[in-house]
């Protein structure tokens, strides 16, 4: 005997969830979509409908396209260097016992602070006069750099920043990733004499890889849409060389009120994430698959 | 040609134990012993120094941080530079603390990320057991949200969700910095796995024993997910406690403003120099988050490390 109530019961047990998603997820894709295509400047009560000439605006603008290469550099190098050496300190760190857990901590531990404090601490670090980071690379017989505040190493900065805060979560997860592969492949592998270089290769990279492409993916979500750092230390400076998507729809948004040419900038970056996020649950339900 | 190679290991293996082959005179036998923990202790000993700089690389940061927070100005323009301030300076951390409302800061950051928290738990929980327990037309399309909404990170959609929260007067307030996140999709998702997990015949015992669904989602549904929630709870109050780009960008004045745009803030009042007045600022909002590190560091670890794996 079920009630009415017991049919509609479900519906409302995720229907606030559902509320929330709708408004604050669902309905701004489309809005911003439909925003794309006009010309608005936020505080006039009419908007000018102007099709595609915002998407073709941004193709021929020679600032958007050093934004997207920016971005396409940063994001490449950030997660190059963020997985290989990730995988590198995994491989050395995963053991068990105190002294490996503590050094485990203090390579997270940038994980959970705020990017806010990240970015300040980075920005004094590489302080072109009094920085530590140029007494560092003085030790090794290098003269003093001027990192952020010079369009041929920003970039390169901001990358040293994002590795920095990233590497440690990456290699805690490859560590469970090694872990959760069976001891017994390691002392087959051990029995037949295997070198250590190729078990690495034939038995441990491919026993690694849905992690390293979890990594990669996630990795790669979270360079493109870097903010805080190049908001806090860098402001897209020197001369556009740290300028990236999300940075650069804040400012066309929020200081230029150029609100359709922002939209049509953000709907190019949502296509971007779409793609990626689409490769990653392919490749999610595939390991789900053979689990 | 498997069990050939299994036969040869063996006696690999008896060797690599400490039996060396037959034949060896017992002096021999013994400098090689020696040379073999030389060498051992040699690689240990490079793997120690390995490890200290690693420690390094990420501790000597705060430990600047730190320095810098208890100097005088003339003493952080000093290079190369020196590591302990002639006289601590505690003056900086009241400097840093009176260049803004930090108390009015710090109480909107408990109120926010308090807020988004326990509108996350009353939205996801009852949610991820629907998705879990029953099968209802539309719930793969309504899952579908779910899933969408996960994919779509918050920070790409930030300008029409600015002008939908600036056309309802939300702009400036707490509720307009809660209610985006006043529900969870990553939530659901590990939620909703976890309700799959408990047996069908402890529900049935629940319902047999008259148990209504609200009873049976809180004795029986939540204490068994209890791991899953707490972690659950540790990442979205750590994420929210740091956010900067929201707080950032729906406010246009002080009344909702949290730490981590007053510590940002710091520069604009104070000048883009003041090191050390800045890093007693930054301390004061990194060391909290430390601290707590220090003391659940396991917890924390897997609540991050967990969710990257599933």
């Amino acid at each position: 005997m079920t009630t009415a109530w017991d049919k509609l019961r479900p519906y409302g047990m995720v229907a606030p969830a559902i509320i929330i998603f709708s408004l604050f997820f669902i309905y701004p894709i489309f809005y911003m979509i439909y925003l794309s295509l006009f010309d608005w400047n936020f505080v006039s009560p009419t908007k000018s409908f102007v099709g595609i000439q915002n998407f073709r605006d941004l193709l021929t603008d020679a600032d958007f396209r050093k934004v997207l290469s920016n971005t396409t550099i940063y994001t490449i190098m950030t997660v190059t260097l963020t997985t290989v050496l990730a995988l590198l300190l995994a491989l050395w760190l995963n053991r068990k016992g105190i002294l490996h857990g503590f050094v485990q901590g203090a390579i997270f531990s940038p994980h959970i602070i705020s990017l806010v404090s990240i970015s300040l601490l980075w920005s004094w670090l590489m302080d072109p006069e009094y920085g530590l980071m140029n007494w560092v690379i003085g030790l090794f017989g290098f003269g003093k750099l001027a990192w952020l505040s010079h369009p041929g190493t920003s970039l390169i900065s901001l990358v040293i920043v994002a590795v920095w805060k990233g590497v440690g979560y990456n290699t805690l997860v490859f560590i469970a990733g090694l872990q959760s592969i069976p001891g017994d492949i390691y002392e087959a592998a051990a029995l037949d004499r295997s070198k250590p270089w190729t078990t690495f290769m034939k038995l441990i990279l491919p026993m690694l890889s849905p992690t390293i492409f979890f990594l990669v993916i996630i990795n790669m979500l979270g360079s493109f849409q870097v903010f805080e750092t190049i908001a806090i230390m860098t402001q897209g400076g020197p001369i556009n060389s740290t300028n990236t998507l999300v940075y650069y729809i804040y400012e066309n948004g929020f200081r230029f009120f150029k609100i359709g040419y922002a939209s049509a900038a953000g709907v190019i970056l949502l296509g971007i994430v779409g793609v990626l996020t689409l490769v990653y649950f392919r490749l999610l339900s595939k390991r789900v698959h053979y689990r | 040609m498997k069990a050939v190679n299994r036969r040869v290991s063996v006696s690999g293996l008896g060797s690599a134990m400490g039996e060396l082959p037959s034949g060896t005179g017992t002096g021999t036998v013994r400098k090689q012993a020696l040379l073999n923990r030389t060498v051992r202790y040699a690689l240990q000993a490079v793997n120690y120094a390995g490890l200290l700089l690693l420690v390094l690389v990420f501790a000597l940061p705060f430990a600047w941080m730190m320095s810098t927070s208890l100097k005088t100005l003339p003493e952080t323009m000093i290079f190369p530079p020196e590591w302990i301030p002639r006289s601590p300076v505690w003056q900086n951390y009241a400097d840093a603390w009176n260049t803004g409302p930090f108390l009015h800061y710090f109480t909107n950051s408990i109120i926010i990320a308090a807020g988004i928290l326990i509108l996350q738990l009353a939205t996801i929980i009852p949610a991820a057991y629907a998705f879990a327990r029953y099968k209802f037309a539309g719930s793969g399309f309504l899952f579908g949200i779910v899933m969408v909404t996960l994919m779509i990170p918050a920070q790409l959609i930030f300008l029409p969700v600015y002008l939908e929260l600036s056309a309802w007067k939300l702009l400036n307030t707490h509720l307009g910095l809660v209610l985006p996140f006043a529900s969870s999709a990553f939530g659901i998702f590990l939620l909703r796995q976890a309700f799959m997990q408990v047996s069908d015949e402890l529900v049935e015992a629940g319902r047999l024993d008259q148990a209504s669904e609200w009873k049976i989602i809180v004795h029986i549904m939540v204490p068994l997910a209890k791991p899953v929630l707490v972690t659950f709870m540790l990442f979205s109050f750590i994420a929210h406690w740091n956010d900067y780009f929201w707080p950032l960008v729906m406010t246009t004045n002080e009344t909702a403003r949290t730490l981590p745009i007053g510590i940002a803030k710091i520069r604009e009042v104070e000048g883009v120099a003041t090191w050390n007045t800045l890093m007693a600022g930054n301390l004061i909002l990194v060391a909290p988050i430390l601290v707590v590190f220090f003391f659940s560091q396991r917890q924390i670890i897997r609540a991050f490390v967990y969710n990257g794996v599933k």
